[in-house]
């Protein structure tokens, strides 16, 4: 009886802070709420950087209005691009000039302070609400101007349009577009057993700005993204069985998609979003990869082995399913053709764990748990050569996703006993860090990049 | 069970007057795992309609099972009922035989290494591998339900052995 009364107090509690709609639905009587966390429960920390990192001067913004400005949209920007480890920011101490626009650079000073770049610009006010966020980027050695934007932001969107502009210069210097502006989604789990709290959170990529998506005393697990990065499909045991619910972040609403007997696990959206490849075991409990449409309910079965089957992902093309198989004896990665299911290959044959697969944005790459020497690894599959690549260096690493521009991975792992986020450079270079301030964190998933208006 | 259902009556009511905004939280059901019912609630619900003897007998017997143990352990990677616990499943599947109203929930479990979703399939194995045996010792399909938890619910915290032994497990429970 103790938790329900707790979380009703919760509730009761959050619904005072917030005013509510009147329209409610979905297929469940919920509690809902919006729950913006109190404080950054992630911390971000660089644990390793690319030592031949890229010298640029981040100035900071002009402000054209009232008052004080109300955001520091050059702090975001450097902080952005330190994160990245591929640029290191000079210190704002250091800065012996402030220009606020490009006819106001003195190059030479700048080449002294061994900038490659610089950034300038400022933050105008257009009235009410409005503002307008002006930026130039420069080289150093040359005094060419490489880019310049006037974008139009409110005041609560001023934190988006610094890291659109992060993402501008990333892709500016580096040929890459930037990722700052998109989310994580992860689940975190307090308490000691049997006593535990599971909580589906979505935060922006620096760990910022988090939002608590589902809370519950059952399991909560394999949250992934819609395509159009509007929704989060993810498991749910609140039932006292496993059911996969589909839930728009922006109204709430929720949908129960599956909840078949026996285990309903393992979602993922094909690349149009229209259909669900998902795990059932039905009832004698031989687990499944079967294809569900979420417009029909069609409930097609992808394969048909007496073995575990699970954790599909699809191809770019939406053609061909990769998913885990122990079929021969232990996991390793098969694709399948969604339209003949008799099509069927084994993709990985090193190692004796190979296990939940993630397509890279190119489509030409599996991110995947790999069995190490006795340790659970990040590695990469060329789909191409099929050579292997490890990327981790935990014990108990998993759960890998690519940032959508395909330069980075998040994944789970372990420091002390507690469960931990990790990010790693494609080129295992840069390494990152993202630990809560208690409890467990995992399960980390990359959305898509935001639809651009 | 009625307080709970009361108290989620109620927090549903608060929930929906404030509706939906982005965020959920999941209503808690009958939130104990079936190991930790276990006996406590075995024969209460069973309702005034029986007499005292035969609750007494079917108590008795439920103190039993729960003295001959409510867990069976796997070793790692393998869904086998190992030897020493060929008795224990004996025992709860002639419990069951001899009260055919009574269902089993077979509570699959993993622990941690590996992939998440891969373990639920280990924890199924499991938990399918001692409905096998109740089964074939007479059980009806109807008595069991069976689900797993893969390493969502581990009995022990902790990144050894010790504690991934206890929690490659499969619980016995038994609900109204």
């Amino acid at each position: 009886m103790q938790p329900d009364t707790v979380m009703t107090t919760t509730i009761e509690k959050r619904s005072m802070k917030y005013t509510f709609s009147t329209v409610c639905r979905g297929l469940l009587a919920l509690m809902l709420f919006a729950a913006p966390l109190a404080h950054a429960q992630l911390v971000v920390e660089i644990t390793r950087g690319q030592a031949n990192a890229i010298p640029i001067a981040v100035v900071p913004f002009g402000w054209d209005g009232a008052g004080t400005a109300p955001f520091d949209v050059a702090q975001i920007v450097a902080a952005d691009l330190a994160r990245s480890g591929r640029f290191a920011p000079l210190e704002r101490r250091d800065m012996i000039d402030r220009p606020t626009a490009g006819s106001q650079i003195k190059f030479q000073d700048w080449r002294y302070l061994k900038s490659d770049y610089i950034a300038v610009g400022k933050l105008v006010s257009t009235g009410g609400d409005q503002h307008a966020v002006e930026y130039e980027l420069f080289n150093v050695l040359n005094g060419q101007r490489l880019a310049g934007q006037r974008i139009p932001s409110t005041t609560a969107g001023l934190r988006a349009t610094a890291h659109r502009v992060a993402d501008q210069i990333f892709e500016q210097l580096t040929g890459i577009p930037g990722a700052f502006s998109t989310r994580i989604a992860f689940v975190s789990m307090d308490g000691t057993p049997p006593q535990q709290r599971y909580k589906l959170i979505v935060a922006d990529a620096d760990g910022e700005n988090q939002q608590i998506i589902a809370d519950s005393a059952e399991p909560l697990m394999s949250p992934i993204w819609s395509p159009d990065g509007q929704s989060l499909a993810y498991v749910s045991f609140e039932s006292r069985n496993a059911a996969i619910y589909v839930q728009a972040l922006r109204t709430g609403e929720r949908t129960r998609v599956s909840a078949r007997a026996g285990i309903n696990g393992a979602p993922a959206w094909s690349p149009d979003g229209s259909t669900l490849a998902l795990t059932l075991s039905r009832k004698d409990g031989d687990l499944d990869v079967y294809t569900l449409s979420l417009a029909t309910q069609v409930l097609t079965r992808m394969t048909f082995d007496a073995g575990i089957d699970t954790e599909p992902v699809w191809s770019l093309d939406g053609k061909k399913l990769y998913f885990t198989s122990d079929r021969s004896g232990n996991p390793q990665i098969y694709e399948v053709e969604v339209d003949n299911s008799s099509k069927l290959r084994r993709i990985t044959f090193e190692g004796s764990y190979n296990a939940r697969p993630r397509l890279s944005p190119d489509g030409k790459q599996l991110a995947l748990v790999h069995l190490d020497s006795g340790n659970y690894r990040i590695a990469i599959v060329d789909l191409g050569s099929r050579a292997v690549r490890v990327l981790s260096q935990g014990k108990q690493d998993e759960s890998p996703s690519f940032a959508p521009n395909g330069a980075t991975l998040i994944y789970a792992t372990q420091d002390r006993g507690r469960g931990v986020l990790a990010t790693v450079s494609i080129d295992g270079r840069v390494t990152q860090r993202l630990a809560a301030r208690s409890g467990d964190v995992r399960e980390p998933v990359w959305s898509p990049f935001p639809a651009r208006q | 069970m009625r307080m709970t259902q009361l108290i989620l009556v109620l927090a549903s009511a608060i929930a929906l007057a404030g509706c939906p905004k982005r965020s959920t939280t999941v209503p808690e059901g009958a939130g104990a795992s079936a190991g930790n019912q276990g006996a406590a609630t075995a024969g209460a619900g069973s309702g005034g309609a029986q007499t005292g003897e035969q609750l007494t007998a079917e108590q008795a017997a439920l103190r039993e099972l729960e003295r001959l143990g409510m867990i069976i352990y796997f070793d790692y990677d393998r869904a086998e009922i190992k030897p020493e616990y060929v008795s224990v499943v004996a025992a709860h599947a002639r419990f069951l035989n001899g009260n055919a109203s009574r269902k089993v929930r077979l509570e699959g479990h993993a622990d941690e290494r590996g992939s998440r979703e891969y373990n639920i399939g280990l924890g199924e194995r499991r938990a399918q591998a001692v409905r096998r045996a109740l089964l074939l010792q007479g059980v009806t399909e109807a008595q069991i339900t069976t689900v797993s938890y893969g390493e969502e619910r581990p009995a022990a915290a902790g990144n050894d052995e010790a504690a991934y032994s206890r929690n490659r497990r499969v619980q016995i429970g038994y609900g109204q």
